[in-house]
């Protein structure tokens, strides 16, 4: 079959495109202007960067905003896939619905709102047993709660896909249900519990409005600290934060589609 | 899969879907593997399953499967039901106190009275003023407009863009499905100040367009509307082209060419052919833009002006300037139950659909 595709979709996925990476390519090229002002080129520098390195706030928050990561989106991956787990293995259980609601309804509740509530709570508590004091504390544990959503949706759908039969045969040889879940069910899972925890990883770590309304007075993360610079206008050094986080990116997404692939190739030798 | 990516729910895995195509191959890989290692014991997972009597467990096991149920069930569900929903639970006692100026600034329902005892004290006047003050029911019918003109304009750059990559040779298309997923796995916070670094008065567009004489004033773009619009649309399109790829990636282009072979003209076959079956992508690229775009806080505040009051701006303002919490907490409480009615609706439908 011949694909023959229009000119009119090819421009418009050109412009759609260039809508996408302008912006990205001007800030990459802002960060090596040696003039502070936007509107003038200046010639090439590195001076951003070296102001960035010695940034300490920056670094700082930036510490503060991996650990946030890391801890939650772990966290939320055991928790959320247990949820689903939960959801799809267990036909009937108390707080099912529950469950569900509480899987699904971060995903479409405003974050600000989120954040606010969850604010009101941590307040509430502090008030009534002392704790938790606002901060990395309080951070982590809303993201875990949103991550967790994310999650459960994720392994969810895989886990529905996966085939039943393969645990209950693994059983019936005489394998423990722990046994059967760790040999059989986690390899078949493992891609969605991989994407699942770099989506958690991605969203904790550029969550603005929840972690400001729960962050206390010393815990700022990094996109708190690029918002507060971002909102008094042009930052060099954003630019070549910005920059850096767009190649590790582009670096990770890359190594994702190769690794990806490689496995095809494996599968299909001859394809 | 049931129907993913069929539905609102569904549409939320959905926004995963980018990396869920990269490692498609992958999984499949995995998948295989497991199945190999096994594969010294797969008689009964050819079908040859044992009669139920093989299963049926003695009562301490049945016990034990019980309580190992609750080990996975309770977890997730305490832990949502204390972080997520027992919010809502303070929000509705805290909306029906008073704002004051202590720490934590807002009253308490419990008046002690001197001399023991005490009553309870509710103010409704946080949901009067809600009802009365125009300016949150205006800002929510104005978030409502905005993601719904985003999301058509997304939808529209979108479609093409989705169309041409399904249209694309196999071996390009992954290419292009890795340009769309680039910016979709970068800082949505940084994407907006990088927009801003070309609609800026000074910025790449009025410098460009001065330079080749096509405007003689710079445009003004940043702090209006139309930099709200396009904020959205640069931020969401990626969640729009990549279910709407999925489904039209999917489409069997026969159907187009049998419509094309009974004398239907491209535009009558895209119309009557492929649009109808591409309705599921339709949707829940348009929830995964609609939805968020609704509460969006970070692209009015940074592009908008001061008219595009869009309600998680006036909330933020009325949290972190006004410090009115009672207030913030009774449009929290009514946010869920505006949401809520809809969900439910939908839910309901999605179950009616799924049992036909």
């Amino acid at each position: 079959m011949t694909r023959r595709v229009s000119p009119f979709l090819m421009t418009v996925f050109g412009i759609g495109v260039a809508f996408l990476y302008i912006p990205m390519l001007v800030l990459i090229a802002y960060s090596f202007n040696a003039s502070a002002l936007a509107s003038v080129w200046g010639g090439f520098s590195t001076n951003w960067y070296v102001a960035l390195a010695h940034n300490t706030q920056i670094l700082h928050a930036a510490r503060l905003s991996l650990l946030i990561a890391v801890i939650a989106s772990t966290l939320a991956l055991v928790l959320g896939t247990l949820a689903a787990i939960a959801l799809v293995r267990f036909a009937r259980f108390r707080g099912r619905l529950l469950l569900t609601g509480m899987v699904h309804a971060p995903l479409v509740m405003p974050e600000i709102i989120t954040g606010i509530t969850q604010l009101l709570l941590f307040v509430s508590m502090l008030q009534l047993f002392g704790w938790p004091h606002r901060g990395m504390l309080t951070i982590v544990l809303s993201h875990v709660a949103f991550c967790t959503a994310y999650v459960a949706i994720t392994v969810q759908a895989r886990l529905q896909s996966a085939d039943v039969a393969l645990e209950d045969a693994a059983m019936d040889l005489g394998a423990r249900p722990l046994e059967a879940f760790w040999d059989i069910t986690l390899p078949i899972i493992r891609p969605a519990l991989v994407s699942s925890w770099l989506l958690s990883f991605t969203l904790s770590l550029d969550d603005l409005v929840i972690s400001t309304f729960v962050s206390g007075p010393r815990a700022s993360t990094l996109p708190m600290i690029i918002y507060a610079k971002v909102k008094l206008g042009v930052s060099p050094d954003v630019n070549a934060l910005a920059t850096l986080i767009i190649a590790a990116v582009g670096a990770c997404v890359l190594i994702a589609a190769v690794m990806a692939r490689r496995a095809d190739k494996h599968t299909q030798p001859a394809a | 899969m049931q129907g993913w990516p069929f539905g609102l729910y569904d549409s939320g895995a959905d926004s995963l879907y980018a990396l869920c195509l990269l490692t498609r191959t992958l999984r499949r890989v995995s998948t295989h593997t497991a199945i190999d290692k096994k594969n010294n014991l797969p008689a009964a997972s050819r079908g040859e399953i044992p009669v139920d009597g093989v299963r049926a467990a003695p009562f301490w096991l049945k016990a034990a499967m019980w309580a190992g149920r609750g080990l996975i069930v309770a977890p997730p569900l305490v832990f949502l039901a204390v972080f997520f929903l027992i919010p809502f639970v303070f929000a509705l006692k805290i909306s029906f106190s008073e704002a004051s100026l202590s720490i934590p600034p807002f009253s308490a329902l419990w008046q002690t009275v001197v001399g023991g005892g005490g009553h309870l004290v509710l103010h409704l006047k946080n949901y009067r003023y809600l009802l009365t003050d125009g300016v949150y029911a205006i800002s929510y019918l104005y978030s409502l407009k905005t993601a719904f003109f985003a999301t058509l304009a997304c939808l529209a750059l979108g479609y093409p863009m989705a169309y041409a990559m399904a249209r694309a040779k196999k071996s390009t298309q992954s290419i292009l499905l890795l340009i769309i997923i680039l910016p979709f796995w970068t800082s949505f916070l940084l994407r907006v100040y990088a927009l801003e670094g070309v609609i800026r008065d000074n910025g790449l567009l009025n410098t460009v367009l001065l330079w080749l004489h096509v405007i003689d004033q710079p445009l003004k773009i940043m702090r209006t509307t139309l930099a709200v619009y396009l904020g959205i649309v640069y931020s969401y399109l990626p969640f729009m082209v990549l279910p709407l790829y999925a489904t039209l990636e999917k489409l069997d282009m026969t159907l187009l060419e049998a419509a094309s072979d009974l004398g239907s003209r491209p535009w009558r076959a895209f119309v009557d052919v492929t649009l109808p079956l591409s309705m599921p992508g339709v949707i829940a690229g348009s929830m995964l833009v609609f939805i968020p775009a609704i509460g969006e806080y970070v692209i009015p505040a940074l592009l908008g002006g001061p008219d595009n009051l869009m309600i998680g701006r006036v909330l933020w303002d009325e949290f972190f300037s006004n410090h009115d919490w009672p207030v913030a907490a009774a449009v929290s409480v009514a946010f869920l139950v505006v949401l809520a009615g809809p969900l439910a609706l939908y839910q309901h439908a999605r179950i009616k659909q799924l049992e036909h």
